[in-house]
């Protein structure tokens, strides 16, 4: 047995986004091109003298680069995946150089659709150019170029953010040792993608859209936006994390027979999506279902996963939750037998957690103890 | 752990340096961490304890988390070259299923399993109690396993399942037993195939 050396874990304390300009153009999978751009990013912990520590975090739909820490004199400012980052935690920042970017046609700083399109003097609004996964790999690794990355130690991602850790071992084998694809599936099922085109039917059809140009109006389709993350919260929990959480529970103890909130759940949803449309850009999350629609790295495969996988060189976590039926456990075995039918080393954890696809962001004590098991392992 | 070893030293001996290897039931992964540092295997292992997940993840060991009771879909015919279940047999409900699931996706199965027809045993079921040995540690109350097979029982299934047994060699802790293993032996470890047809 080893000697289980436990300390306290803390968080990376008070952190500072940074920015990168990038003059030279990103042809992107659509065929179109950004001339120029900026990602914004954080780090955590030290690249060592070998720049062989340094670990991707790629995030999802509402996702940032601010993956961990604070920001100076802001309360509840703590990164979305605080608890997975930091020192003693499982992804050690005393061991591991950590990156978080916010990808591109993001709304958190990086180059999207409210910066201003060159061309026009305006902001880019729906001519933005659309953005996959694999443009928003090439992305990351301009960035990993600058910061003097050649390989990462690792490439870690929940959801969306697993397919890009996926992507990454395919676009970049020899710049990846080890990817960590967590709640996330090889390719989008129809009923996924049907969740996904009823949250852009909601934006797409708020009179206050504007064809996508709504800055220019100075509205925002605020009530289509809150609706698309209506429908996707109900996703993101299980049948029993909600009824656990909300039940059948009132307002007013009795039915009032109204359309104002009377179940809990209601109040919930309504309050989550208002919460959403007020911070979040409708166009960012437009392009960003439909990067998640367009991912299938088996297509120019005919749909042989084992086939596309061929020039993966990385090691493999791979990990579901029971209960996640919008990311269920059987997608992520998609992606475990067809690594191993590559004869890829791959390692698939599926956790008892009862929060839906929301789990991989809680801190889950099998889970943790997976991906620390996993992560103590990866040698630089 | 010496007669572990010895269970260790046997499977070894059936495989050849760098085969694919799973191994069902696989614990902490020790069998195969020792598989891949004396036989460079490409070793995977099949796991449902959510703490020996971790362990599998601490060694290093590919460990994939599934039920074996559903069988192995998913993983391709032939995949394997061999397919092993150490000391686990005993323990799963569909004993035909996995079987033939092994020979499936493995060109040969390993088994290994303890004999309950072993003297010791016997003695300790005339003497009116379960049998507790070091090969089977349980109460009866407590135990894991659901199937109580012997040795002889073992070679007529797999007479009547069209399973070929390769190899066979049986045990008392780590001396081979020739003469009357289903008396002797405690425990007994087969290699197995496939018909031809």
């Amino acid at each position: 047995m080893h000697a289980q050396t436990q300390c306290a874990a803390e968080s990376v304390g008070v952190v500072e986004p940074q920015r990168a300009h990038f003059d030279a153009p990103l042809a992107l999978k659509s065929g179109g091109t950004l001339p120029a751009y900026d990602l914004v990013y954080e780090t955590y912990g030290t690249l060592n003298a070998a720049r062989n520590n340094a670990v991707l975090v790629c995030h999802a739909l509402s996702g940032s680069h601010h993956v961990a820490g604070t920001y100076a004199g802001k309360k509840n400012s703590e990164g979305w995946w605080d608890n997975l980052v930091g020192p003693g935690k499982p992804l050690d920042t005393r061991k591991f150089f950590v990156i978080g970017v916010n990808n591109l046609g993001g709304c958190y700083g990086s180059t999207g659709p409210n910066s201003i399109n060159p061309a026009t003097g305006k902001p880019w609004g729906a001519d933005f150019p659309f953005v996959t996964v694999e443009d928003w790999v090439d992305a990351q690794a301009r960035l990993a170029d600058r910061l003097g990355i050649q390989r990462f130690a690792a490439v870690v991602g929940g959801s969306l953010g697993g397919m890009q850790a996926l992507s990454w071992t395919l676009q970049y084998p020899d710049r990846v040792a080890h990817a960590l694809v967590i709640a996330s599936a090889p390719k989008l099922t129809a009923q996924n993608i049907a969740f996904n085109e009823v949250a852009r039917q909601a934006i797409l059809k708020d009179p206050e859209f504007h064809g996508g140009h709504y800055y220019e109006h100075g509205v925002v389709p605020t009530r289509g936006l809150a609706l698309a993350r209506m429908v996707g919260h109900i996703t993101y929990l299980s049948d029993d994390s909600m009824d656990q959480k909300f039940g059948r529970s009132l307002r007013h103890d009795k039915p009032v027979f109204s359309y104002d909130v009377e179940f809990e759940i209601e109040s919930y949803l309504r309050y989550q999506g208002d919460k959403f449309a007020g911070y979040f850009d409708a166009n960012t999350y437009l392009l960003t279902t439909k990067a998640l629609d367009y991912y299938d790295p088996a297509f120019d495969y005919d749909g042989d996963l084992v086939a596309a996988l061929g020039r993966a060189k990385a090691d493999y976590l791979v990990v579901s939750f029971t209960t996640d039926w919008r990311f269920a456990p059987s997608r992520s075995r998609e992606i475990v037998y067809a690594l191993m039918h590559s004869d890829r080393r791959v390692s698939y954890a599926e956790i008892d957690c009862p929060a839906g696809h929301d789990s991989f962001l809680l801190d889950d004590a099998q889970y943790h103890a997976v991906l620390r098991a996993y992560i103590d392992n990866i040698e630089i | 752990m010496s007669y572990q070893r010895y269970d260790y030293d046997v499977i070894a001996n059936w495989i050849e340096p760098g085969e694919r290897v799973l191994d069902l039931g696989c614990g902490d992964g020790s069998l195969l961490r020792h598989l891949s540092t004396v036989r460079q295997v490409r070793g995977y292992g099949v796991e449902n304890d959510p703490e020996r997940i971790v362990a599998c993840a601490r060694n290093g060991i590919n460990v994939i988390q599934i039920d074996m009771e559903q069988g192995l879909a998913g993983f391709d015919d032939g995949f394997f070259d061999h397919v092993i279940m150490s000391l686990s047999l005993q323990a799963m409900r569909n004993t035909q299923g996995i079987l033939a699931e092994m020979l499936r996706v493995g060109r040969e199965a390993v088994v290994s399993f303890p004999n309950f027809a072993y003297w010791r045993h016997r003695q300790a079921i005339l003497n009116g109690r379960m049998p507790v040995s070091k090969n089977l540690p349980y109460q009866w109350y407590d135990t894991p396993n659901v199937r109580f097979f012997t040795i002889a029982d073992f070679d007529a299934l797999c007479e009547q399942e069209g399973i070929v047994i390769h190899e066979r060699l049986a045990f008392d802790e780590d001396k081979v037993i020739v003469d009357e293993p289903n008396f002797l032996a405690s425990v007994a470890l087969y290699r197995l195939g496939r018909a031809e047809g």
